[in-house]
């Protein structure tokens, strides 16, 4: 704590000293004697089999749409490990502390980790799985070679993963934001929290904010101008079109995030008055300009994963899409609503029963369209045929989870009702409802859906259905206690409880947690198992699934170059109709491809940035005024480099083709 | 009608646990009662298309599996426009009726609405005052003032079983929520922010009040006992209360609002009558310039460079930023008398409810004579 | 497999695929997305004009608008920037017509006014500094330092992006590499100066009306 007459600053170390590693707390020692062992046997791996000029030259480097993909969902799925250990430890808190006991956490630990559950899984599970998904497909649906900004696209990735680095470095060196997820001042104002855990909060999703709002640009220039000919917008895939939509609004919701964040770390910095109580300040605008952020951001999530559920239901239904049209329209009405239901966040600031009114209204509407989208998937399945790989199971979960979190989502959109149940676990609850049951399903769906074109094979379908089990059971086991304790009064966020009567729903609910547990853990022995049995499960064709999209018309995984020429699109389903018009594919008349040369420069960037905004938490001035100038410095050095593109030589195309050539060659023979 | 639906719902969830209280669902209060009515109505009206959804997807993943050869397989059958006049039309339908289902209960149940009942079919007599308290949200307990009779309580509201309360509410340095489940909904508690919540207890007994927003390390102690007592036993409690050692000077708030968790039950007599005014101006401390003071000068374009070095140096203890100014506080210059509390409550009320246009029924008629009496009451009393 | 293709299989081919397709040169994107980012920088500054909107009022008993502003300093520093966007547009002429030393002129013209705007922003910043009217005395000083002071860092970042352009032209010449940045910059600069406009109306003159 930073304490009395403002302490001296050590010149080089700024405020961090010995004191602020937490080696009086058992749990986090443990934890980072595991995470350092663990670390170093990576190290030492990577070091013994003589990989960094690999991993340099072929991932870090890399500006390949496709691998930046696929880091992002790796980078996703670790911290997904870290943000469901924090979920963990809640759930056992809860549990324990009743009657008098404390549990095992005391509130400075407790009060991190549920802040650092909301942000690590919103911004550094969710944000990148969604980004990763976008990335690796939507360029190879649209039929385009890469995005419009490679470069980009890698300084994004590795901007998202510095302030994923910065939380983690909170967990060992420092302490996390004990605020909520969302940090509302004045709680999180100098004067309540001079602690360095809000401003690894501010920097870390500062730094991140960077990435995200980057790679929705990029995204967003991509479907606009890459398009494959005669791929009109009405002719995207609806994956496509939910991805266009969700990077609109990211480019549209995240400077308000930057800006309000901007507000707070002056604040906290400078002693300005935005937020304060004195001097003229007003907390409660943080509240309205965060949530106008934030409200985007849910959809943010979501629309991605109504464009999965399309593709997946159309794919394995066998049929095309029902109302293809009315879900263009559905997810742009989506899109535009958003921004127009954030205060029903705060309800019960006391805005007055005509601006609740419309508030509540307007975040009804949006259930129209969504429950258009609905049966739209409906009666894609019906008089179809219905095959259940999993990505259809997670489908079919999916629809039933949902529409329960999409009714209780509207209750809470219903004032009167909100103030009895805003800020409760029934409101947690709700949340969960559809973040698992809409995201996490969606990606679940989605990784086992694109998984075989990403690697070359499929994932294990027994594996993968004891994971789909075990979370979905898992899922209403954990959170349907919640509902039923919001629906006792019982709110979010408390350490521990006096009414021991509620002890044996925190049990059902650790339960659940468990169940979780199991599917993940099951997910991961998925992977490596399917990993073992790569042979067996080859995709030779490139279409495994008998896809509709031109992602599938590509070898598994795809060339560099993605397509050796650039498709023709006459339909919406393009390559089913290829598929059913009989296309050749081409077997000669390659050229050399130009294409985008890999640079260090976006990693270079990021690690000047992790410093930089270490430098500001810790107020170690010369070390960010150093960073800082070298990011300067270096973007301005980067931008002397001319030449960023090279011609992949015909000799690796033609090998490339061949390559695929022989490979159907095995599936017809 | 209602209570045998909500208790169809709950009823197969609770029965393997009886001791199940869900507070939300069963609240002493009427004004909680009409919240939670409008939350099963709401309910079962989306269950009207939930339900068929439902069954739906599970019916057509099974009769349209890959393996049924019997059902019908139409690859290329995509569009009606007859289904989609439904899709988006039954949706449609049930959000116009929740959609004015809304309008009417944000309005009635407006927390900032006096009440027009005591509970269903019973009118509030002519000559009931309303009880008044002012409550204040501290680091991390509750502190209930009653301006009518010149007390204050920690962490305890006794309130008169089926009279109306009117409720101040602010906080001392973070914000809240308050929520008293079988009273009302919740309404947050803000510093330099005054909210407003009316409600009644329809029955007598114990039950509890808490924060309801995360508001620091405290947090989770910072709960309330509510007691709906009969009007008896209000006055005793009362007489209890004035009987108390311990005054609530401005002097005695400034020690209480300090951080502490899990404070006991303790009661003030003789009350600083402006105290909630001043914590609500941030001015309890001598010598700060309150916040409507502050206001009424920004609004004729604030004092002026001369207004720059009106400020009050920080003290050693308190967090700054780093590079921060030096300064704590506005010095007060005027001591604006503030004028006396719940003055609105003493205006008629019937132009204040906000149903303009709306065809609602207004809520019952002025009763500002009692009011009136209210306010001489608690000048007596002292 | 290997032979010539049968005219059927080139049928399909030209159906399917752009058989001679040419190379996509990077940049072909860069305007739009230049004007994407643009887009969400503008709205950067709408969160800070909303602010400024909210708490511009609350002086905190200190000094208002009419206390601090001299109007005609910033009718100068509006001058400044409105010159150098015009004098931006000359660069841009010149770049059409290859003209790399007549480029180069205006560019450094553009600089040397925007760097005048800036000069004179500082001036008006430190010398309110001075008086004691600092961002941390109101909320509406905090929130007219940081509305005005986000823009002035853009003015400067521009004018750091506008040496290093002046050396790259220098090198390479107008290349089209350097004409796709010239013209991003163009955006850029025209863009601070529409924000200008808004950041001289509603707290300059709207300030002195109130």
């Amino acid at each position: 704590m930073m304490q009395a007459e403002a302490p001296v600053l050590d010149p080089i170390f700024g405020r961090l000293s010995l004191a602020a590693l937490p080696l009086h707390e058992p749990i986090l020692v443990a934890t980072f004697v595991a995470v350092a062992i663990g670390g170093i046997a990576l190290l030492a791996g990577v070091t013994r089999y003589q990989l960094w000029g690999y991993l340099w030259r072929e991932w870090i480097t890399t500006i390949d749409h496709k691998r930046i993909g696929i880091m992002y969902m790796i980078l996703g799925i670790i911290m997904l490990l870290r943000g469901f250990a924090d979920a963990v430890m809640m759930r056992l808190q809860q549990m324990m502390a009743f009657g008098g006991s404390e549990g095992y956490l005391n509130a400075h630990h407790y009060d991190q980790i549920f802040t650092a559950h909301g942000v690590i899984m919103i911004f550094f599970v969710a944000m990148p799985l969604v980004t990763g998904l976008m990335n690796y497909i939507v360029p190879l649906q649209i039929g385009a070679r890469d995005v419009a900004f490679p470069f980009l696209n890698n300084f994004s990735f590795w901007m998202t993963t510095a302030g994923a680095i910065l939380v983690m470095f909170s967990l060992f060196v420092g302490e996390f934001a004990r605020t909520g997820w969302l940090a509302y001042p004045p709680l999180s104002g100098i004067q309540y929290s001079p602690d360095v855990g809000v401003d690894y909060y501010i920097w870390a999703l500062q730094i991140a904010g960077v990435g995200t709002l980057l790679s929705g640009v990029n995204l967003l220039a991509t479907i606009i101008k890459m398009r494959a000919p005669g791929m009109t917008l009405m002719k995207m895939p609806v994956f496509t079109w939910t991805s266009l939509c969700t990077n609109v609004l990211i480019v549209a919701a995240f400077p308000v995030l930057t800006a309000v964040l901007v507000l707070l770390s002056l604040d906290r910095y400078v002693g300005t008055n935005f937020f304060t109580n004195d001097f003229g300040g007003n907390p409660m605008m943080y509240v309205n300009l965060i949530w106008i952020w934030g409200h985007p951001e849910v959809y943010i999530l979501i629309l991605p994963l109504f464009g999965v559920y399309s593709e997946v239901t159309s794919t394995f239904c066998g049929k095309k899409l029902f109302g293809y049209s009315s879900m263009v329209y559905a997810t742009v009405v989506i899109t535009i609503l958003s921004y127009i239901v954030w205060l029903h966040h705060f309800f019960t600031m006391g805005s007055g029963a005509s601006v609740n009114s419309f508030f509540g209204i307007t975040t009804m509407i949006i259930s129209i369209p969504t429950g258009a989208k609905i049966f739209n998937w409906l009666f894609t399945m019906y008089r179809g045929r219905i095959r259940f790989e999993l990505p259809m199971m997670w489908t079919v979960a999916f629809m039933l989870t949902f529409v329960i979190g999409g009714m209780t989502g509207v209750l809470l959109a219903v004032p009167p009702a909100d103030f009895v149940l805003h800020n409760s676990l029934f409101l947690i609850a709700h949340f969960h409802n559809v973040i698992i049951g809409g995201v996490l399903f969606g990606l679940f769906a989605g990784i086992n859906y694109w998984f075989p074109k990403a690697f070359g094979f499929k994932l294990d379908k027994f594996w993968g259905t004891v994971s789909f089990w075990f979370w979905v059971i898992g899922f209403w086991v954990a959170f349907t206690p919640l509902y039923v304790l919001g629906l006792m009064g019982v709110t979010r966020r408390l350490r521990y409880f006096e009414d021991p009567s509620l002890q044996i729903w925190f049990q059902i609910a650790a339960v659940g947690a468990g169940l979780i547990a199991i599917g993940i853990g099951a997910m991961l022995v998925q992977f490596y198992v399917s990993f073992r049995k790569r042979k067996e499960l080859l995709d030779t064709t490139g279409d495994p699934w008998d896809g509709r999209t031109l992602e599938w018309s590509t070898s598994s995984p795809p060339p560099a170059y993605n397509f050796a020429f650039t498709p023709i699109i006459h339909d919406g389903d393009a390559w089913w109709d290829m598929k059913q018009r009989g296309y050749q594919r081409p077997l000669g008349g390659f050229r050399a491809i130009l294409m985008p040369a890999n640079t260090g420069a976006g990693f270079v960037l990021a690690v000047l940035s992790t410093a930089f905004g270490f430098a500001m938490v810790w107020y170690m001035w010369w070390l960010a005024i150093a960073s800082f100038i070298g990011i300067v410095g270096f973007t301005i050095y980067h931008t002397f480099n001319y030449k960023r593109e090279f011609h992949l030589p015909l000799e690796y195309v033609v090998r490339a083709e061949e390559e695929r050539t022989r490979m159907l060659a095995t599936v017809r023979s | 009608m209602k209570l045998r639906l909500r208790s169809l719902a709950v009823l197969p969830l609770c029965a393997a646990l009886s001791a199940c209280d869900m507070v939300v669902l069963n609240p002493a209060g009427d004004v909680a009662a009409q919240q939670r009515d409008l939350l099963v109505t709401s309910t079962w009206l989306m269950l009207l298309i939930i339900v068929p959804v439902m069954a739906l997807t599970v019916i057509f993943a099974w009769r349209y599996r890959h393996n049924n050869r019997e059902a019908r397989y139409e690859p290329d059958w995509h569009h009606s426009m007859r289904l989609e006049l439904v899709i988006w039309s039954m949706p449609l339908l049930i959000i116009i009726c929740l959609g004015a289902l809304t309008w009417l209960g944000s309005h009635l149940l407006d927390p900032y609405r006096p009440l027009d009942r005591l509970a269903p079919g019973k009118e509030i007599p002519e000559d009931m005052r309303t009880l008044q308290v002012e409550v204040v949200a501290l680091d991390w307990k509750w502190l209930f003032i009653y301006p009518q009779y010149g007390v204050a309580t920690v962490n305890e509201m006794t309130v008169p079983v089926n009279q109306p309360l009117s409720l101040r509410i602010t906080a001392s340095s973070v914000m809240n929520t308050f929520y008293a489940p079988h009273l009302a909904g919740m309404i947050y508690a803000m510093p330099s922010m005054e909210t407003r919540l009316h409600g009644v207890l329809n029955s007598t007994g114990d039950s509890e009040g808490f924060s309801a927003n995360y508001s620091g390390a405290g947090f989770s102690g910072m709960r309330f006992k509510v007691r709906s007592v009969d009007d008896n036993e209000f006055q005793r409690w009362i007489g209890m209360a004035r009987a108390a050692q311990q005054s609530l000077t401005r002097d005695a708030y400034l020690q209480l609002a300090k951080p502490s968790e899990r404070e006991p039950v303790r009661y003030f007599s003789a009350v600083d009558n402006q105290l909630f005014d001043l914590i609500v101006g941030m001015c309890v401390e001598p010598g700060k310039m309150c916040t409507h003071d502050m206001m009424a000068l920004d609004e004729r374009g604030g004092l002026g460079m001369a207004g720059i070095y009106n400020v009050a140096r920080r003290s050693g203890d308190q967090p700054r930023a780093v590079f921060g100014a030096d300064h704590s506080h506005v010095i007060g210059i005027c001591a604006a008398p503030v004028v006396r509390t719940f003055e609105d409550d003493l205006l008629p009320q019937v132009d204040r409810s906000p149903l303009r246009g709306a065809g609602l029924p207004r809520p019952a008629p002025s009763r500002s004579g009692s009011l009136l009496a209210d306010a001489l009451d608690s000048s007596s009393s002292r | 497999m290997g032979h010539a293709l049968t005219t059927e299989q080139a049928a399909a081919r030209t159906l399917f695929y752009q058989a001679d397709e040419h190379d996509h040169e990077a940049g072909g994107s860069t305007l739009l997305g230049f004007w994407i980012y643009l887009m969400s920088d503008c709205l950067v500054f709408a969160v800070l004009f909303a602010t400024y909107g909210v708490v511009g009022g609350n002086y905190a008993a200190g000094p208002g608008p009419k206390d601090l502003f001299d109007l005609s300093l910033v009718a100068l520093n509006t001058t400044m920037l409105l010159l150098s966007s015009m004098t931006y547009g000359f660069a841009m002429l010149s770049s059409y017509r290859n003209k790399v030393a007549a480029t180069q002129a205006w560019l450094v013209v553009t600089g040397l006014f925007g760097a005048a705007f800036l000069a004179i922003e500082l001036y008006e910043f430190a010398h309110m500094i001075h008086e004691g009217a600092t961002p941390q005395r109101s909320a509406f000083l905090s929130a007219f330092f940081t509305l005005v002071g986000t823009h002035g860092l853009h003015v400067t970042f521009g004018i750091v992006w506008l040496i290093t352009l002046l050396v790259q032209i220098g090198k390479h010449g107008l290349n089209r590499a350097n004409a796709r940045r010239l013209a991003c910059l163009s955006l850029f600069w025209h863009f601070l100066d529409v924000i200008w406009i808004g950041v001289f109306t509603f707290v300059y003159l709207m300030g002195m009306l109130r």
